[in-house]
């Protein structure tokens, strides 16, 4: 049973679809990024996932319970980093993560607080207030609120952009650590270099629907950026004869 | 319900509500003696007046009750119906409160005094514009349906609290005797003119609110035919 | 970002340490608890919230000595009014604050994906606007009765209190939903003032009672009042509050 499976999920803001019946899995210990370009819902898809957001229709299975009927419990399960860091500024990294532990009902989680700061390398700057971070240091925090509670999965949305090539690498070493101890990661991307190393899957995502499915290892050379420009193309021009499903794209050159 | 039928109906009910409207403007202003013991001819704007504030809590009611079956049903044709009654209530309101002060100049010699129903009627007012300003300042149809349902169901629900308050504050300070509406029985003719100015403003709100809803249900439809020019959603 | 050589290289410790976990009533408790607890180690460091509250409630009271040239006998019919004026209108910038630090990095998504009752949310951000209110108006009052040759009384604190817990009860709910508008903090005054009408009244005509010195038995019927108020507001807000940040 994969851990997780999002099945025929749709998602309107007003009478603009964002999610159009999307479907996939994601199994136990997986790396899957989701490509597209801006706009083609990833965002929109990581947040329901994170229960931060109810479908129009479809649902998301986590480890077999549907999302929507024991979100709370789900939650303990999932950890999220997105665009913003989620943190309180006036707080320094220890109390903000003190705070988010006892959010989930962690007792005793001083040394778990310590060892994550040092896994990210800010146990020097602990009780500086979070205002004075640069934006690194912020998603570093953040990443280690996401892992505070030791989620199954982690949701990461665009975690590569705006990092410096030392900084990409520092996070491709730390989640393929994390891969391997045995979280399941989901992330988005919109550009190829970020995410791809490490994938054990990928997806495109393009004007709401999933156009492309591939497990990384069976990918020819080319083939992702080829399929991602394909997609790219056809939320630019609007292309509504494209006859566009995952198979009908993977078959093309 | 289908656009066309509703149509139908909409216009239905607006000949209805000419009609009622035109023999109770004839009644109220021709028909109708004046009022024998203290109004006078002033009694002809208690035919606009009374019925104008009777339909404005029955626009507010149905706001709260849509309301409530917006955030349980979350159907848009709900949110639709809570703000078409929205803006005829805090119209009628309006209309109530101007009224009000053009009979209290002629029968009290004032516009305006602070007694419990008129200070509870423009709390009232302010609530609903409240309500329009908060629909207005959130650009997701989703999260403001849901939220001006919120407000909607908490003013309702505050109607009474409010009045509660006033009439307790008024027993503070003292109160110039005045004569309130509905007070003494109006006689025969007078009652009548009274009742079909009710059945008059009930058929003119509901006609607005046909009305209303099928203008909203309309503009949806066009968003929903201008969009996939705006944002192409691939092929089906 | 700036990591040093030495962070980067350093192999991350694995993590193993085991932690306990809490539930039900007691975790529900101590989310309320933490929530409470971060908003005064927050304040605690900057003190914006309060300072600027004590600034505009002073400021309050000084622009109506000037609107109204007050003299003794005056101040007994008005000064009730001034005092909630600045208490109400310090209590809505303060919770205008308190809720744009939610939104600042989007920390309240944080507080949303936290295995949480939303209500626990309601709760917290209650009490803690309550403390900070409830520390302006103790400050306030002395000053104002001070500079306005009036009595300090101490029956006017449970008056106090039951009006800004009604204040706060129903101010929470609409500063959240200000929150989520295009326009912010101009509308959560629109929004609360007419709302709030019944507690003010009650509240001012409670404080007028204190001020002209009646007893416990004039008193009973306001704060009854408001006690019953404060009860509507607080049950609604908290069975309210899960749809005003649902997303």
């Amino acid at each position: 049973m994969p851990l997780l499976s999002v099945q025929r999920l749709s998602k309107q803001f007003g009478v603009h679809w964002a999610l159009r019946e999307v479907s996939f899995d994601v199994g136990a210990g997986d790396v899957v990024t989701l490509f597209g370009p801006n706009g083609a819902g990833k965002t929109t898809l990581v947040r329901l996932v994170a229960t931060l957001g109810k479908p129009t229709s479809g649902v998301i299975v986590l480890d077999g319970r549907p999302l929507k009927a024991s979100a709370a419990s789900v939650r303990q399960g999932i950890g999220f980093v997105s665009h913003q860091p989620l943190l309180y500024p006036d707080l320094t990294a220890h109390e903000n993560l003190t705070f988010f532990a006892r959010l989930y009902g962690l007792t005793e989680s001083r040394p778990r607080i310590d060892a994550l700061l040092g896994r990210v390398g800010l146990a020097h700057r602990a009780d500086d207030p979070v205002r004075q971070y640069s934006r690194g240091m912020q998603q570093r925090l953040s990443l280690a609120r996401a892992l505070l509670h030791d989620p199954r999965l982690l949701l990461l949305d665009e975690p590569y952009t705006g990092l410096d090539p030392v900084a990409t690498d520092w996070l491709n070493r730390l989640l393929a650590e994390l891969s391997q101890q045995g979280h399941t990661i989901l992330m988005t991307s919109h550009d190829l270099q970020g995410g791809a190393a490490l994938a054990s899957r990928v997806l495109i995502l393009a004007g709401g629907r999933l156009v492309f499915a591939a497990d990384a290892a069976s990918l020819a050379p080319g083939e992702l950026a080829a399929a991602y420009l394909a997609a790219g193309r056809v939320a630019t021009e609007g292309a509504r004869d494209a006859g566009m499903t995952a198979d009908g794209l993977r078959g093309a050159p | 319900m289908t656009p066309s039928r509703l149509n139908t109906a909409t216009r239905i009910l607006g000949i209805l509500t000419l009609i009622a409207m035109a023999v109770s403007l004839y009644m109220a202003l021709i028909w109708s003696p004046p009022e024998r013991t203290m109004l006078g001819d002033s009694v002809r704007i208690l035919y606009f007046h009374a019925p104008a504030a009777w339909t404005a809590y029955l626009s507010f009611g149905v706001v709260a009750i849509a309301s409530v079956m917006y955030l349980w049903k979350r159907k848009h044709i709900w949110d639709i119906i809570a703000l078409a009654s929205a803006e005829i209530g805090v119209l009628l309101t309006t209309l109530t409160l101007i009224s009000g002060m053009l009979w209290g100049k002629t029968v009290w010699g004032t516009f305006w005094t602070w007694d419990a129903r008129l200070t509870s009627t423009l709390v009232l007012w302010l609530i609903y514009v409240g309500y329009l300003m908060l629909r207005a300042a959130i650009d997701d149809p989703e999260r403001r349906a849901r939220l001006a349902a919120i407000v909607g169901i908490v003013g309702a629900l505050d109607i009474p609290i409010i009045h509660f308050a006033v009439l307790w504050w008024r027993t503070l300070h003292p109160q110039p005797i005045a004569v309130r509406p509905g007070g003494p029985a109006l006689d025969p003719p007078l009652a009548l003119t009274l009742n079909v100015a009710m059945i008059a403003f009930t058929l003119l709100y509901a006609y607005l609110l046909l009305a209303r809803v099928q203008l909203e249900l309309t503009r949806d439809q066009a968003e929903a035919q201008r969009q996939p020019v705006e944002a192409p959603v691939g092929a089906d | 970002m700036t990591t040093t050589r030495e962070e980067t290289r350093a192999p991350a410790p694995p993590i193993t340490t085991e932690t306990t976990r809490r539930g039900g009533l007691a975790l529900y408790l101590a989310q309320v608890g933490a929530l409470v607890w971060k908003d005064l180690a927050a304040e605690r460091r900057t003190k914006e919230i309060l300072s600027a509250m004590l600034v505009f409630a002073l400021l309050v009271v000084l622009i109506f000595n000037f609107a109204f040239d007050l003299r003794r006998v005056e101040m007994d019919l008005v000064g009730p009014g001034i005092l909630w004026v600045a208490f109400t209108f310090a209590g809505i910038l303060g919770l205008n604050r308190a809720f744009a630090l939610e939104k600042d990095r989007g920390a309240l998504e944080g507080l949303m994906l936290a295995p949480m009752e939303r209500s626990a949310i309601y709760v917290g951000k209650l009490i803690s606007t309550l403390l900070l209110m409830s520390i302006m108006e103790i400050a306030i009052f002395p000053v104002y009765a001070l500079l306005n040759n009036q009595p300090i009384r101490l029956d006017i604190l449970p008056v106090v209190f039951m009006g800004t817990l009604g204040f706060v009860a129903a101010g929470t709910v609409i500063a959240a939903m200000a929150a989520n508008t295009r326009t912010r903090e101009v509308l959560l005054p629109i929004l609360l003032f007419p709302i709030l009408v019944p507690v003010i009244i009650t509240a001012v005509g409670a404080t007028a009672i204190v001020v002209r010195g009646g007893g416990w038995d004039e008193l009973a019927a306001p704060l009854s009042l408001l006690a019953i108020f404060d009860i509507v507001f607080l049950v609604a807000g908290f069975l309210v509050f899960e749809y005003v940040i649902e997303e």
